[in-house]
């Protein structure tokens, strides 16, 4: 169905306004765009790991969340929605329950790239019925800005600290979207927010109606770890795709699209200078530093090119 | 007619599980558990069973699956042992605070390091304290028994919790027995339908489970949880009784054996119970009065009834197949003797640890451990604060 920007944008919110994730984050953004591709007359069940957007959006006795809700630790999202949904085949074969649910999990970087990975990567080769979302900040924000796997090569953060011996993280960011296309799932895909979220909408429709395991990664910036101001959010997460930092690309059944090559690739310094967490690299001195990024990404962008011939 | 088997512990375990026919199992392999899962997954494939098996990479996620599952709505179960348990450690206190009857089949084993295969209570007696019901199994027919049981426990509207029905691993997992099973109807019938009141599937009314608790609610839930502990006391007496009239066998938290005169008393879990009456049975042959308390359910803990099968005894070997490290010696020796405390007088406690690792535990064993509590009630003398039994120096 083609996307009406208008009609989906008056579907009612699956996840109600009065959570307590600060101001401009991208997170809610994420969750919402997710949650309005469900069609209104489907049941869901929601599972979050723990991270920033579960501490703020079910503090006992509230929920945020309209539709059925878990949490149950950090590194297990993947298997406790596994949980619901096989209830789910169990209880509707049962005719107990209705046929018409969906089932998906939403992590941070760090519940789903490093801590969470194993049952995530369960989850996905058992292709159970459900989607996972991975809301990408690149770092720990719950527990104040800490390294992920998910963090990029040069990012300051409190656990790949800059100072006099050091220019912040030194490893590579994982391509976790890409480890997960390896588990041959039907479907999985990359993605943020840019222009009016036809995108994000477009992938998550897939996603959540596509049979069997699915699995989104949203880049999803975080103003306090990423240090810009909120309202530059759409900026940041555009210069992120216009630079093929964060290429908009889908995996279905094995084949691989790219969703937007820009005409003119950015340099990455247009990403990078956004963000207080680079301000070290643009310090006299560090220029290689930018160099060595941007040849990073020219050549995970090569790649993914071939890949999707 | 009740069905006269030859089977091992894990093959009761699993056949009661067959017949209970739960909505979901997710489970990982893990000697000596591993049957388990085996069996269900061949008896799926058979067409014996419709449960839904989730094949998980880990115990951390099989127990969290348990924990979606059941807060799904769903009758969900698992099996373990050992590092299995441990893996699980944090998802046991998950579910049990989350208040989901699982029922889980642990197949006790040691913990490692170092790696060791064979059993002891390291596993479960680590996970004591994580809110879970805990009833131990002396042979298979009482693994069969309890497991059926353990389902009725957990779900109770008093109760809500998450039971463990534990057995030693090879010594009662692996060896076969004759053994007497139920007929399925009857089976199905004592478990029931599971219909919880508030579950994630339910269309008609939104749930949030696992939602972040603040210091002004925290204290109240784990009240609601121990509170729920108490009352599981009442719950698996009458559910005790009711399963007598299927099956014409009794149980209760702890069994006497011998004790209505004894002096000499043992308090034991598990398996090695049995080699335990056939020493006290020697004994009295002897003209030695020594009675045995079997503790069936550890949690919540059989306090009253310790307490008063002690009266009148003069010595009590407290009995732990594990060390809790603390150097003051097991789990079952402190809570057995906090239990006495101010209730029975004069009374001499002495606590081993046994067993460790698969270590044999015969009669003479037993019969020499009666020996030491018998000299120190002569000679006056307060017990070691622990010791190891049969330990070589
Ligand atoms: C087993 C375990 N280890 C550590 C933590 C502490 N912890 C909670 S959230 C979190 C970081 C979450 O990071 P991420 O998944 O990226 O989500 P974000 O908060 O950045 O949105 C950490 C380290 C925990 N809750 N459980
Ligand atoms: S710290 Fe970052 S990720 Fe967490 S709520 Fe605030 S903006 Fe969102
Ligand atoms: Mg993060």
């Amino acid at each position: 169905m083609a996307y009406n920007f208008k009609e989906v944008m008056n579907r009612p919110d699956r996840l109600a306004s009065g959570h307590r994730m600060c101001a401009g984050c991208g997170a809610p953004i994420a969750v919402r765009a997710v949650l309005k591709a469900i069609k209104p007359e489907d049941h869901a069940v929601i599972c979050s790991a723990t991270c920033c957007l579960e501490v703020s959006t079910c503090m006992y006795p509230y929920t945020s969340w309209k539709d059925s809700f878990i949490h149950s630790a950090f590194e297990n999202a993947g298997a406790t929605i596994c949980g619901v949904e096989a209830a789910h085949r169990a209880l509707s074969a049962k005719g107990k329950v209705p046929e018409n649910y969906k089932f998906i999990a939403f992590g941070g970087d760090g519940g789903t790239y490093d801590i969470g990975f194993q049952s995530l990567s369960g989850a996905m080769e058992r292709n159970q019925d459900m989607v996972y979302v991975c809301y990408d900040n690149e770092a720990y924000m719950n527990t104040g800005i800490q390294r992920s796997s998910g963090t990029p090569k040069y990012a300051d953060t409190t656990t790949s600290a800059t100072g006099k011996n050091s220019a912040g993280k030194t490893q590579n960011r994982k391509d976790l979207t890409e480890v997960i296309a390896a588990h041959h799932v039907p479907y999985a895909a990359q993605t943020t927010f840019i222009g009016n979220l036809k995108d994000l909408y477009e992938k998550s429709e897939k996603a959540i109606y596509t049979p069997g395991a699915a699995f989104l990664n949203v880049l999803a910036p975080c103003p306090r770890g990423w240090r810009y101001e909120g309202e530059d959010i759409m900026e940041v997460c555009k210069m992120a795709v216009e630079t093929c930092f964060w290429p908009l690309y889908e995996v279905e059944n094995d084949v691989w699209k790219v969703n937007y090559e820009p005409k003119n690739k950015r340099p990455i310094e247009d990403f990078l200078k956004l963000q207080g967490r680079f301000k070290h690299l643009f310090k006299k001195g560090n220029e290689d530093l930018i160099a060595e990024i941007q040849r990073d990404v020219d050549h995970r962008w090569e790649l993914l090119l071939k890949k999707a011939k | 007619m009740a069905i006269s088997e030859r089977l091992s512990g894990n093959e009761a375990v699993s056949f009661a599980i067959k017949q209970i026919n739960p909505d979901v199992v997710a489970a990982f392999p893990i000697t000596p558990s591993t049957e388990i899962p085996q069996f269900i997954s061949q008896y799926i494939a058979n067409g014996e069973m419709t449960t839904v098996y989730v094949p998980v990479e880990s115990e951390h996620s099989s127990m969290s699956a348990c924990v979606g599952a059941q807060a799904a709505g769903a009758r969900s179960m698992t099996a373990t042992s050992s590092c299995g348990l441990a893996y699980m450690f944090e998802m046991l206190y998950i579910a049990a605070s989350n208040r989901l009857p699982i029922t889980m089949a642990c197949v006790n084993r040691a913990l490692s390091g170092p790696i060791n295969i064979n059993n002891d209570h390291s596993d479960s007696m680590g996970a004591r304290d994580a809110g879970w019901i805990q009833i131990y199994a002396e042979n298979a027919q009482e693994a069969y028994d309890n497991f059926i049981q353990c389902v009725r426990i957990g779900e109770h509207k008093d109760v809500h919790l998450p039971v463990m029905a534990c057995q030693d691993g090879f010594i009662t997992s692996h060896a076969v027995e004759r053994m007497e099973l139920i007929e399925t109807d009857k089976v199905k019938a004592f478990v029931g339908e599971y219909n919880p009141e508030k579950y994630l599937l339910n269309p008609d009314e939104i749930l949030a489970v696992g939602t972040y608790d603040t210091p002004q609610y925290y204290m109240e839930h784990k009240k609601a949880q121990t509170e729920a502990m108490k009352n599981a006391r009442q719950v698996i007496k009458d559910i005790a009784k009711e399963f007598e009239t299927i099956s014409g066998r009794k149980y209760d938290m702890i069994e006497e054996y011998r004790m209505e005169d004894a002096e000499y008393a043992m308090v034991i879990i598990g398996s090695s119970a049995g080699t335990a009456k056939e020493a006290i049975d020697e004994l009295r042959t002897a003209g030695v009065k020594a009675g045995l308390i079997k503790v069936r359910v550890f949690r919540p803990f059989p306090l009253e009834e310790i307490a008063a099968a002690l009266k009148g005894v003069k010595a009590v070997a407290i009995m732990d197949k594990t060390d809790s490290f603390s150097a003051a010696g097991g789990p079952l020796g402190a809570e057995v003797k906090a239990a006495i405390y101010g209730k029975v007088d004069g009374l001499v406690a002495a606590n081993y640890i046994y067993g460790l690792g698969g270590r044999d535990v015969r009669v003479e064993h037993i019969k020499l451990v009666f020996d030491e509590i018998a000299e120190l009630v002569k000679s006056g003398k307060q017990p070691e604060t622990y010791k190891y039994l049969a330990i070589r120096e």
